[in-house]
């Protein structure tokens, strides 16, 4: 079967001021799949993810280099031409901690679609509801959508985040270690959600939860000093990776 | 300094070694009980193989804890898959062992039918695969695993030689037919201990290689 990439990483560097943290980056993101990046703490796997949605550019002296096209498009989404604004809707973050708006529940979802200037109430509706159940929060709270958001637990605020990024149609979804800050059964809901995700949306997740990596992702890269060492996929990495620092660093031999 | 995992992995290797130095020096008494027709070391064998199904279950049941518990990974995942199939194996010569000492104490209960030569050829080529798999799992050597593979085919045509001997016997003399029987199954229980020693030096590639290598002559397979 052919691969179909949903986008692709070309020779990217990334640089915070002169600190040079992405090395000459390739990697095939395959559409509607789920790729894990993992590697020890700071090798430089959130900086790579924040590319693909452009979050490097609220702090000044960040620079990239090289590509990031996204497909079908074949727009390079880090291009300064691109707007980011733009990009961040169709290319959506979920962080480690919840992070609702101090808004209701129905707001948060509704507000990239505002944002987007859709005012008409049924429009509205309808994709709050969709992202809702598409994020498996729906039922939990189809009755109270005028409450607070910080009214939920946090696996739900969680799963609100999901569904506010649900909301504009990304074509990617991020994941920023979006369970550390969750329960076990919170966050064995989550990873079913990410796996059924996979229908619609192509998936990058950037876990410490090696494990995590192992359950929820198709393809893992593992990253080392701000470059990709290995990339394949997951059940090869898990089972036989072929290079010897990502086989010391699935067995906990360093890192 | 190693963790306590990297010890339990060390202690469970250090384990399969020694159920397969027991299951080695049974398939040499077995051998040596029936060529020098001593019953007493036959009984000894079928004795002894308790301790065989006792380090099975011991191996396997480390083996899962340490999955449940450690949840392995890469190479520690094949150390632990690989430790229990070959047990299997192992386990399974062991019981060839007391096969062929079953047959020896009912063959040394009779006047030879003549003088065994093939057979412990056979056996030492057999346990000679045994003992180099085993080594090759403590070594991490495949290719001292991959040449384990090549000597089955010697097994197989000794057997094959040893039948047809027999059968000339038992046509020449059915009073024969009995005896001859036995020794061809012993022979038999030996092509089986090869293929179980064949076994495991194709999980000692996959340990080292991560490549599953068994039949690889069939059509299609990977």
């Amino acid at each position: 079967m052919v691969k179909e990439l949903k986008a692709e990483v070309k020779k990217l560097n990334f640089y915070y001021g002169s600190v040079q943290a992405l090395k000459e980056i390739n990697l095939p993101i395959e559409r509607r799949k789920v790729s894990a990046l993992i590697g020890p703490s700071g090798c430089g796997k959130t900086t790579f993810l924040r590319c693909f949605n452009r979050m490097h550019d609220l702090y000044p002296h960040n620079r990239y280099e090289g590509e990031i096209t996204l497909y079908p498009d074949n727009i390079n989404i880090i291009s300064p031409e691109i707007d980011p604004i733009e990009i961040r809707m169709q290319i959506s973050m979920v962080f480690q901690k919840p992070n609702p708006f101090p808004k209701s529940i129905y707001e948060n979802v509704a507000y990239g679609l505002r944002v987007r200037g859709i005012r008409k109430r049924a429009v509205l509706d309808e994709k709050v509801e969709k992202s809702l159940r598409g994020a498996a929060l729906w039922d939990e709270v189809k009755d109270r959508l005028n409450h607070l958001a910080f009214d939920l637990s946090g696996g739900q605020q969680q799963r609100l985040c999901i569904a506010r990024a649900l909301a504009t149609d990304p074509r990617i979804l991020l994941f920023d270690e979006p369970t550390s800050a969750l329960d076990p059964t919170a966050t064995s809901k989550i990873e079913e959600l990410i796996i059924q995700l996979k229908d619609e949306v192509t998936i990058i997740i950037v876990t410490h939860n090696m494990q995590q990596a192992a359950r929820v992702s198709d393809y893992t890269a593992f990253m080392y000093l701000g470059e990709i060492v290995e990339y394949d996929k997951t059940d090869r990495i898990f089972t036989a990776p072929s290079n010897r620092l990502t086989e010391e660093y699935i067995t906990g031999r360093f890192g | 300094m190693s963790t306590v995992f990297e010890r339990e992995l060390e202690d469970l290797k250090g384990t399969v070694l020694k159920l397969g130095s027991l299951v080695e020096k049974a398939i040499s008494d077995s051998i040596k009980s029936l060529v020098e027709r001593n019953s007493k070391l036959a009984a000894d064998v079928i004795d002894k193989d308790p301790q065989v199904n006792a380090l099975d279950v011991e191996i396997d049941e480390e083996c899962i804890r340490l999955i449940a518990l450690r949840q392995p990974r890469a190479g520690d995942l094949r150390l632990i898959t690989t430790a229990m199939k070959i047990t299997t194996d192992l386990e399974r010569i062991g019981d060839i062992a007391v096969d062929i000492s079953e047959r020896a104490l009912e063959l040394n209960e009779e006047p030879q039918l003549k003088p065994y030569i093939d057979i412990p050829r056979m056996a030492e080529i057999a346990q000679g695969m045994v003992r180099d798999a085993l080594d090759a799992l403590v070594k991490g050597d495949s290719a001292l695993a991959r040449e384990v593979l090549t000597r089955d085919d010697m097994v197989d045509n000794l057997n094959w030689q040893v039948f047809n001997e027999l059968l000339f016997f038992m046509i020449r003399d059915p009073k024969t037919v009995s005896r001859a029987v036995k020794i061809t199954y012993v022979s038999k229980y030996i092509e089986r201990i090869a293929d179980h020693a064949t076994n495991i030096a194709e999980m000692v590639v996959y340990l080292v290689e991560g490549k599953i290598i068994r039949h690889m002559a069939i059509p299609g397979a990977k």
